[in-house]
């Protein structure tokens, strides 16, 4: 019984790390600056862990084969209470693992939450709606018009939708859509908002995710770095739609996201 | 803290009853109490685990109409996502470890006649009885059972109008929650107490047995969350119900005003975690004490480091309370608080990992009988090191802005809170079956069960990682709206495959189960060659627990093997070992 006990054991724990070390299944292309420092932090996590795991499941398997009950009385069990040196040697180790690796992420995010969108950043507000996404552009006076909830109507889409209040001039050349498009190598503020329930605006391949929670006003930002078109999810339980509140960010060059731009003020006039 | 004689626990005593209600129904015996809870456990594992069948086959299969439910919708998925884990958290791990092994058998290894308050005993039984048909009624009201999620996110929970299933059936889903809250705290202070003051003489809180502190801790945790639990529950409904806005901002849904204005959503959630959080360790931390019972029994060997499992126990208590914010590093909460939290829940894992290689020093050396109790045990440590492991990664808010909201979330809680918690049940299940029983279980149904689970688990969740990775967000019934998660279908085919293994394995169980019950070799009062002492009286235990016999305790909790003592092990009631420490 030991025995096959650590041939399942060692069988799980190989396996699984050999479809962790192939990368069969892996983390979605990172198309946006800060995907690199995220994803080098979590391969060390992963390569940490990976250790601890490997080495912990392996030293299992083999104490349950290597110390099981052979028969016969000459086979004893050592009288032992514990070791205090050892007990303070890996409280101490796992402490300054974990507690170092905590460390060692902390200026990461803070570049990506504690530090403000740059001034000059293309900003973009995004509302989540059961069960859509629509993007707002403040247009060439750079302010976002009023929204007024009593004119809300979800059925007439896009303006209807965020209840865009059309008596306020600043709202006169706001540009909403249901395709987020942005510039390449700029950075986007978002603000998220959300007129119903919470919402979370996932773009997996930008390691971006943050809640869209009614009442909050919530503004982050990211740099996509590569031209294309990416898949946009909601990763907060929403309602019956959940699985199918998606989304698309084209990342376009500046040329085209100007024209685009221009194109749908044109359209608005 | 002094231990107090026979004489102080006499008020506490009475007499056997006579007749079946007062004696199998409305019973005031912690055992019959606790044989009660551990079925309605058992009941409810079936519930919540058909549920997480019938999603299986739904995401891979959508068309196919099941038994039972027919067609499943897409708010009806999400009933059942709402459904199961409701009912695997409260009626299953809260219940089963603690309110039925807990409940039988912390008065026995204490050397108590009874909990300290029978009649609240019965009470908070039969209040988490009631909780559990008010939950199931939630399936057959109009609009069935809610779809928010176990956790019941407000504005979607609060507002009636946000779904299907957000009406009554919302309604009854909290009301059972807070029935449930209701009967957690009278357990809660009935555990409290006994170990404070029931415990026979001899027996110093050193020299209780780690179940009986992972049984002592945990009621103190439940002590202190359940309450934030019910009073959130409350606000909720009446939210809901009375037009409040205590979570509820103003709010549209479909473009009408809901009447709400002012309340805040994060303000759910923090009272949710804040129960939340302590509850993942209300589920555990009875199996942690169990199996480290375990694996010093059968590996003929003391428990390595007793004490450091104990100041690991009390810490893994103490910091579960202020490390509820890592599940809301993406919710919008103060990105600085979230380095509070994170720091907090990476220093959680080290009492854990303290257990860990504790645990695994128990077995160097030892003497190691693969009974099935043992092999259960074996496999818990093997789960907690998985589940465990994933924890860092989601414990750092950068690493969960990849992996937030994804499998890889479930993975991790189902590997560490789910079935290394029910292992630990399966463990305690075989482990005192002989003594609740009077009959032995069955061994090699016992192994097959073993192998099933253990390697059934591990295909279930381990793939659930890599999908993570892959960024699958985690409650969708379909994938075929996203272009990015076409890729992962066959592997989540593959979970479900090994799902439905898993499930049919557990038949062996529950099998074993009945037939043992009736048909069982007999089992002597110690078959295991155990110390504690539920293993010094009679198998099944008399009423009164030691037939009048007032024990005294002379010896730790893990003395085996023992230099110069005549068996492999002296039992705590066994006159003093010279050579303790």
């Amino acid at each position: 019984m030991g025995l096959v006990l650590l041939i399942i054991i060692w069988l799980i724990t190989f396996v699984s790390t050999y479809f962790f070390i192939a990368k069969t299944w892996w983390l979605p292309v990172g198309a946006s600056a800060s995907a690199a420092s995220i994803d080098h932090h979590f391969t060390i996590t992963y390569i940490l862990m990976g250790i601890v795991f490997v080495a912990a499941q392996v030293g299992l398997g083999f104490f349950v084969w290597r110390y099981r009950d052979r028969g016969g009385s000459s086979n004893k069990a050592e009288y032992s209470h514990g070791n205090t040196t050892l007990e303070i040697i890996w409280t101490v180790l796992t402490a300054v693992l974990f507690v170092g690796l905590n460390l060692m992420s902390s200026s990461i995010w803070a570049s990506e939450r504690f530090r403000p969108a740059e001034a000059n950043a293309v900003r973009v507000e995004v509302t989540g709606m059961q069960f859509a996404w629509y993007f707002r552009y403040p247009g060439p006076d750079g302010k976002f018009g009023a929204t007024k909830p009593e004119l809300e109507d979800a059925s007439a889409g896009g303006e209807g939708a965020l209840g865009l209040d059309s008596k306020d001039p600043a709202s006169k050349d706001d540009v909403v859509t249901g395709t987020m498009v942005v510039p390449v190598n700029r950075e986007i503020e978002v603000i998220l908002r959300a007129h119903d329930v919470i919402h979370s605006f996932f773009i997996p391949a930008f390691r971006f995710k943050q809640d869209a929670v009614p009442g909050l006003a919530i503004s982050m930002h990211f740099t996509p770095i590569q031209t294309g078109d990416y898949e946009i999810a909601c990763a907060e339980l929403c309602g019956l739609g959940h699985y199918k509140m998606h989304g698309i960010v084209k990342v376009v060059s500046q040329e085209e996201f100007d024209k685009w731009l221009a194109a749908r003020q044109a359209e608005k006039q | 803290m002094a231990t107090h004689g026979f004489a102080g626990q006499e008020t506490h005593a009475h007499a056997a009853p006579q007749g079946f209600i007062r004696k199998w129904v409305f019973s005031l015996d912690h055992k019959i109490i606790g044989l009660q809870y551990y079925f309605l456990a058992l009941a409810a594992v079936f519930v919540g685990m058909f549920l997480s069948l019938l999603m299986r086959i739904h995401m891979i299969w959508p068309t196919v109409a099941l038994p039972l439910v027919g067609e499943i919708k897409p708010e009806t998925y999400l009933s059942l996502v709402t459904m199961h884990g409701t009912i695997m958290v409260f009626f299953v791990l809260t219940t089963a470890p603690q309110g039925g092994f807990g409940n039988y058998f912390l008065p026995i290894q204490i050397g108590a006649p009874d909990m300290a308050f029978p009649v609240l005993n019965m009470l908070s039984f039969w209040t988490t009885f009631l909780g559990f048909i008010v939950m199931l009624a939630a399936f057959f009201v109009t609009g069935g059972a809610p779809l928010h999620g176990w956790t019941g996110y407000a504005p979607l929970s609060a507002l009636p109008s946000a779904g299907p299933g957000e009406g009554l059936g919302a309604d009854l889903w909290i009301i059972s929650i807070a029935i449930f809250c209701i009967g957690a705290l009278m357990g809660a202070l009935n555990f409290i107490t006994t170990t404070l003051d029931m415990r026979a003489k001899g027996m110093s809180m050193m020299r209780m047995p780690l179940t009986c502190w992972a049984w002592f801790i945990t009621a103190i945790l439940g002590l202190l969350a359940f309450g934030v639990l019910l009073s959130g529950g409350i606000l909720l409904l009446m939210d809901r119900n009375l037009g409040t806005s205590f979570f509820v901002p103003l709010v549209t849904v479909n473009g009408q005003l809901t009447g709400h204005k002012g309340g805040s959503p994060l303000l759910w959630q923090h009272l949710f975690w804040f129960f939340g959080h302590p509850e993942v360790y209300i589920a555990i931390l009875p199996a942690m004490g169990l199996c480290s019972q375990l694996l010093s029994v059968f590996s003929r060997k003391p428990i390595f480091g007793y004490k450091a499992m104990v100041y690991a126990m009390l810490s893994i208590g103490f910091l579960g309370f202020m490390v509820w914010g890592h599940h809301m590093f993406m919710s919008g909460m103060s990105p600085y608080t979230a380095f509070a939290f994170s720091i907090m829940t990476m220093a959680i894992g080290v009492p854990s990992a303290i257990k860990t290689f504790n645990w695994l020093g128990t077995l160097v050396r030892g003497k190691i009988r693969f009974s099935s109790p043992m092999l259960f045990a074996i496999g818990f440590v093997s789960l907690f090191v998985s589940g465990g492991i994933s924890g860092p990664f989601l414990a750092q808010p950068v690493l969960d802005i990849p992996l937030h909201d994804t499998a890889f979330v479930p993975a991790h809680f189902h590997l560490i809170m789910g079935v290394a918690s029910i292992f630990g049940i399966f463990a305690a299940t075989y482990y005192w079956f002989p003594k609740m029983f009077g009959r032995m279980m069955s061994e090699s149904l016992a192994r097959w069960h073993f192998w099933f689970s253990f390697i059934g688990t591990y295909c279930i969740f381990m793939p659930m990682h890599y999908l993570g990775m892959a960024a699958q967000p985690r409650r969708y019934s379909q994938f075929t709206e996203l272009q990015y998660l076409a890729h992962l279908i066959p592997l989540n085919k593959f979970i479900t495959y090994a799902a439905i293994v898993t499930i049919a394995g557990q038949l062996i169980f529950v099998a074993n189960l009945f037939w043992s019950m009736f048909k069982g070799k007999k089992a002597s009062d110690n078959p295991w060659e155990a110390t504690t002492l539920e293993w010094t009286t009679a198998t099944p235990p008399p009423h009164d627990n030691f037939g009048g016999r007032t024990p005294v305790v002379h010896n730790g909790p893990y003395e085996y093997s023992v230099p110069g003592a005549p068996r492999d092990f002296v039992m705590q009631s066994d006159p003093a070992i010279k050579a303790a420490h």
